[in-house]
């Protein structure tokens, strides 16, 4: 891991550590206090941050994979900060029987990352959900907090195309 | 009757029983609460708690699994292993499902048949299908159970979603990750948990994202992960599989034998196709080890055919002149009339030898024997003077016998573990997880050591007390827990009263309850704080099985002998010794420092611990070889080396040993090397002392000979020849071949007539024979008449001496004295994947965790210094000055650095001193005075270091004829 030295990405990583160790002293007196934490700090943060997981491995005598193991179970938990924009590809049966496999493809190839990762510009974390009820409309995605039916592949990478500008400007 | 279990096979999951149990209840079968039943209409009585997995394998009713393996507990997550039990509803998990009184189970019927294709359907679905050109045809159990359950097509077809495109990890140097064959059992993550105790890996995600993760989803290297290849063993696929069988294909037969490089002796089995080992995987079977290894043993076994062994005998005139590539003929006789000569000229004791902890028993017998018979003198030591000597002096002092107390299984019975100067987990890691895994079982520790050792803190695994203190000062602190104990009445009276002498015992309560010793008195010297000490002494004094377990951070010190004493004192105190789960258990270093001692390498006792002035004993040993032994004791190896450089010591044979880079204070090793006439050195490499021999004999490794090992618990193992000698003879014969060009007639041909040999001559060996320990597997000694199965545990109901003999044991502060100039002590130790002077593990993959030794510094001593991360330091002592790479670490505390000592261009013996051990001699490598310092830009290298290198480079160079040569 090549890490950024830059005085903001070294203070930046402090005050992450500042946050996880609180998060840390706080809960691990409780029995079973690993979700707490984790929970605390993905509330704090937004998001679990990978290099600091060794100090939650440490603190409660874990190892760092038994750590991440926990994390990557929870869809709840993620492990690196969110875009500013969360696009969701439901995967779940109705949506992958009307092709909702094309869409996740088109927009995966556009935004250039996988599920639960984020763009490099920090603009968009793509998700996958498994059903969003709204099988009626099959295939479905959440762009933040709205949900769209009926999707194409085209539709889906307009709808991102409009965000983009929507945000540039 | 409980059968006995068949090391090559697998029963699934593991027997309910505790080891110990299991040999006692072979004994007798008493106390064993066992059930009965049938299955598949056969009746079999188990053991309480067994799977009916377990239970129907003891039928060899192989039920289908995937998921379960006898070396972990049962996960019940694949679902194939169902069965059908009478009065119950469904398919029990078998390998979850203990067996239980009246149980009729069936484990084979159309139903289930059905069942388990379907399950096998749905792995398969998600495999790929290319087993022929697979590294893991013919010993994949994927394959084997689609073959068991009849699967003939796969209905779901490939092309859905899977893994097949998953991508390798080939990160470790010895094995490989191949997710696209993973069947998600976990088998490997439960075996890095339970069996190794390293918790490396993990299930990442859920469902069918879920996959294994080394880490945080990193590559094997950059995780956590210690080589072990407990997981490689469990996985029952190709997911995990060693390069070398990749490479090479699958092995066609397999030999039992024992490592060769740590005191833990692991039994393995060396996987053959013809002469090439294409793998080793530990043995089931082998009681020191049960079915574990490490990354030196599994992994780094490649140095035996490495190209810079040396196959062909050389001489030369000088150590200035090109060496010769002669006969073994030619080598015998040149080096016989050599040694001859300097005895005629320096008299008959200016020769001698010095044995190796590396060699086989049947070995080291035979140089000890060509010394007193064919040189005609005691000149014979072993490097065990350099590590365990005190081991030896001290527990023979206080309980009789020169050896450790327990076996290995014996952990599995404490309570309370003390670990004092050894670091199990990287010295000894077969025994370091077992012991982990007793601690995750709720014994409780105390650490005793100046660093932070992994025990004291690591996933699963926490000391209650961790005693950091200063080097040198191990008696003091040892003294203070006797104080203690006494002082709170906590000891066993009764078993002092019955057990121990009690002139000795009155004698030594008068001093240990002196104040000097109090923990108040011994914080100003050891930094202990008193009521640390005072919590520790009490745990380890409570009630049940307090053992300890101890290493060179014991012995290498001035005041060893004293320390090993002390330890022996507070066990024979407190009771803690005589069963199982106490003890006084020296970890040993080298594979055989147990048995080159028991074969009477020193030059004051013959084998089996007898002094060489008594008349008796040696009137046996002189009846038996037909020859007069020289009633007067020998040199030590420092006497030899003092001797050497006053002229009155000239010649030298050196049996796999490297004394140039081992022993303390390499200047004057050096000088006295360069001193001798003749200097014979037989090694599988041309090592840094055979770069001042005249005469190299090339040595066998252990792979190319027969003979036998004895481990840290006393245990005797054979050790199997798999492939021909390269310089062919082994090196035992080499040893004859140079008695008999001396005119000391010997003649053996196979180890075996040594064995009987050494059982003649040795009472504690009596019994032990090549034909019991292809029996019986191994063999922990004493074992004659008297105790006719040897003796895992000693001095049960008597001391071997009679009564326990408590020996005062007064703190003399060592003469290293830090002062303004060395204000710092620095001390040595080993790490995990190399193994001691390295001349093997360097010449393996093994390099990629360890390439250089490196200083650890505290960050308040590096500050004083300007010293960070990465910088070359000089370390400069009272002997001398070498430079090496520093690290800033809070492992060690303020005042003391550390480095290992691996690699000889460190150079880290150069400052190490000329003090020892009062009663045997034992260097004194843990405690140097030393000064650190930021180089100089250009000064990469010491005076010395560059001196070696050049010295080095032409002495390789001088080796090199036509067989190209690089150290
Ligand atoms: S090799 Fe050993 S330490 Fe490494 S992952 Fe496998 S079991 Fe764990
Ligand atoms: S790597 Fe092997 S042992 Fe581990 S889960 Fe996959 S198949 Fe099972
Ligand atoms: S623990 Fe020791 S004996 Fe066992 S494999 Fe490792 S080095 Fe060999
Ligand atoms: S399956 Fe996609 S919305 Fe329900
Ligand atoms: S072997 Fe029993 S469930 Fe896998």
């Amino acid at each position: 891991m090549s890490r950024d030295t830059s005085q903001e990405a070294v203070l930046e990583r402090a005050s992450l550590r500042a946050s996880v160790l609180d998060a840390i002293a706080a809960n691990k007196h409780l029995k079973g206090s690993l979700l707490p934490i984790l929970h605390d700090i993905q509330n704090s943060l937004g998001h679990i941050p990978s290099e600091h997981v060794v100090d939650i491995a440490e603190a409660l005598n874990l190892s760092r994979a038994e750590v991440h193991g926990v994390i990557s179970f929870y869809h709840s938990f993620t492990t690196s900060p969110h875009g500013k924009t969360v696009v969701e590809v439901c995967r779940a049966e109705s949506c992958q029987a009307k092709g909702g496999r094309l869409v996740e493809a088109a927009v995966k190839a556009k935004l250039g990352v996988d599920f639960k990762q984020t763009t490099d510009d920090g603009e968009f974390t793509l998700e996958d959900v498994y059903c969003l009820g709204n099988c009626a409309c099959s295939p479905s995605i959440r762009v933040g907090a709205d949900i769209y039916g009926r999707v194409t592949p085209e539709s889906a990478l307009q709808l991102i195309d409009t965000l983009k500008t929507a945000d540039a400007s | 009757m409980i059968k006995v279990e068949n090391p090559n096979k697998d029963y699934g999951t593991p027997s309910p029983l505790s080891f110990q149990d299991l040999l006692d209840g072979l004994d007798s079968n008493q106390d064993i609460e066992t059930v009965s039943g049938t299955i598949d209409g056969q009746s079999v009585t188990v053991p309480k708690g067994t799977s009916v997995m377990r239970a129907a394998a003891t039928l060899d009713v192989n039920i289908p699994k995937l998921c379960a393996t006898d070396s972990i507990e049962a996960f019940g997550s694949c679902r194939i292993c169902l069965v059908a039990i009478e009065g119950r509803r469904g398919f029990p998990a078998s390998c979850t499902t203990p067996f239980e009184e009246g149980m009729n189970v069936t484990t084979q019927n159309s139903e289930i048949a059905e069942l388990r294709r379907n399950v096998m359907e749905l792995y398969i679905s998600d495999h790929p299908l290319d087993c022929l050109t697979c590294s893991a045809n013919g010993d994949c159990e994927l394959q084997d159970m689609a073959g068991a359950v009849g699967l003939r097509d796969v209905r779901y077809g490939y092309e859905g979603e899977n893994h097949l495109d998953a991508v390798k990890d080939e990160s470790n140097p010895y094995f490989t990750f191949d997710p696209s064959k993973c069947i998600t059992c976990s088998r490997c993550v439960r075996a890095c948990e339970e069996t190794q105790g390293t918790f490396a890996l993990t299930i990442e995600g859920r469902g069918f994202d879920s996959k294994v993760s080394a880490g945080q989803s990193e590559d094997f290297i950059d995780s956590e992960c210690v080589s072990c290849g407990a997981c490689v063993q469990a996985c029952p696929t190709a997911t995990l599989t060693e390069k070398s069988i990749i490479e090479a294909g699958q092995p066609e037969h397999s030999k039992i034998t024992t490592c060769a490089y740590c005191g833990v002796g692991c039994a393995f089995k060396a996987e053959m196709k013809g002469d090439q080992v294409v793998r080793m995987t530990p043995y089931k079977g082998g009681k020191a080890n049960r079915g574990h290894s490490c990354v030196k043993g599994r992994f780094a076994f490649g140095y035996a055919t490495h190209r810079n062994r040396i196959t062909s005998p050389m001489i030369r005139d000088s150590i200035e002149d090109q060496w010769k590539e002669v006969s073994w003929e030619e080598a015998f006789s040149f080096a016989a009339s050599q040694l001859r000569g300097i005895q005629e000229k320096y008299g008959t004791k200016s020769i001698g030898g010095i044995s190796s902890s590396r060699c086989t028993n049947e070995e080291v017998w035979l140089v000890q024997k060509m010394v007193r018979a064919g040189f005609g003198n005691n000149n014979i030591d072993t490097c065990a003077r350099v590590c365990h000597s005190p081991t030896g002096y001290g527990l023979k002092q206080t309980l009789g016998e020169a050896a450790g107390t327990q076996d290995f299984d014996s952990v599995e019975e404490s309570d309370v573990i003390m670990v004092m100067g050894a670091n199990p987990t990287d010295a000894h890691p077969v025994f370091g997880s077992r012991m982990k895994k007793r601690l995750r079982d709720g014994a409780r520790l105390i650490v005793v050591d100046p660093r932070r050792i992994d025990l004291v803190k690591s996933p699963h695994i926490q000391a209650e007390h961790h005693l950091k203190l200063m080097p040198g000062t191990n008696v003091s602190f040892i003294n203070a827990m006797a104080h203690v104990i006494v002082r709170d009445k906590l000891f066993d009276a009764d078993f002092v009263a019955e057990r121990c002498e009690g002139e000795a015992f009155d004698e030594w309560m008068a001093f240990i309850r002196d104040e000097m010793n109090s923990p108040e008195n011994s914080e100003a010297i050891t930094g202990i704080p008193a009521a640390d000490l005072i919590a520790a002494a009490r745990l380890y004094a409570q009630e049940g099985n307090s053992a300890i377990y101890y290493g060179l951070g014991v012995t290498e010190h001035s005041q060893g002998s004293t320390t090993v004493m002390g330890i022996a004192n507070l066990a024979m105190l407190t009771g803690n010794i005589g069963r199982r789960g106490v003890g006084v258990n020296p970890l040993r270093g080298q594979n055989n420092v147990q048995g080159s001692c028991d074969m009477g390498s020193f030059p004051h006792e013959l084998p089996g611990y007898r002094p060489v002035t008594d008349d008796e004993v040696r009137g046996t040993f002189e009846q038996a070889w037909g020859v007069e032994i020289d009633p007067e004791p020998g040199y030590r190896i420092n006497n030899m080396l003092d001797a050497a450089c006053a002229g009155l010591y000239k010649g030298l044979y050196v049996q796999g040993e490297d004394i140039a880079q081992s022993d303390p204070n390499t200047h004057h090793v050096e000088e006295a090397l360069n001193n001798l006439e003749c200097l014979i050195v037989q090694d599988l490499f041309l090592n840094e002392t055979a770069k001042f021999a005249t005469v190299f004999l090339p040595g066998s490794s252990f792979l190319e000979k027969n003979g036998t090992f004895t481990n840290a618990e006393r245990r005797i193992s054979p050790v199997r020849k798999v492939m021909p000698p390269l310089a062919g003879l082994e090196d035992w014969e080499v040893t004859m071949g140079l008695c008999n060009a001396l005119g000391f007639e010997m003649n053996y041909s196979h180890p075996r007539e040594i064995m009987a040999e050494i059982a003649s001559l040795t009472p504690t060996f009596a019994n032990v024979t090549y034909e019991r320990l292809d029996a019986e597997d191994s063999i922990q000694w004493p074992c004659n008449d008297e105790t006719p199965d040897g003796t895992p545990i000693m001095h049960i109901d008597d001391f071997v001496r009679g009564k326990g003999l408590f020996k005062v044991t007064e703190y003399v502060a060592t003469d290293e004295k830090i002062t303004k100039r060395f204000p710092l002590i620095l001390t040595t130790g080993r790490i995990l994947s190399q193994y001691n002077v390295g001349a093997q593990t360097r010449r393996t993959e093994n390099n990629t965790w360890h390439d250089q030794d490196i200083l650890e510094i505290h960050p308040s001593d590096a500050l004083d210094r300007g010293i960070v991360d990465g910088d070359r330091v000089k370390i400069q002592s009272r002997s001398g000055e070498t430079h090496l790479n520093a690290i800033v670490t809070e492992r060690v505390q303020p005042s003391v650095v550390y480095t290992t000592f691996h690699h000889p261009e460190s150079g880290a013996n150069v400052i190490t001193t000329d003090n020892s051990d009062w009663a045997t001699n034992c260097p004194e490598y843990k405690v140097t005075a030393v000064q650190i310092s930021k180089v100089i830009a250009d000064q990469e290298q010491s005076d010395w270091q560059r001196q070696y290198e050049t010295f080095s480079d032409k002495q390789v160079e001088l080796a090199s004829s036509d067989t190209e040569q690089t150290a």
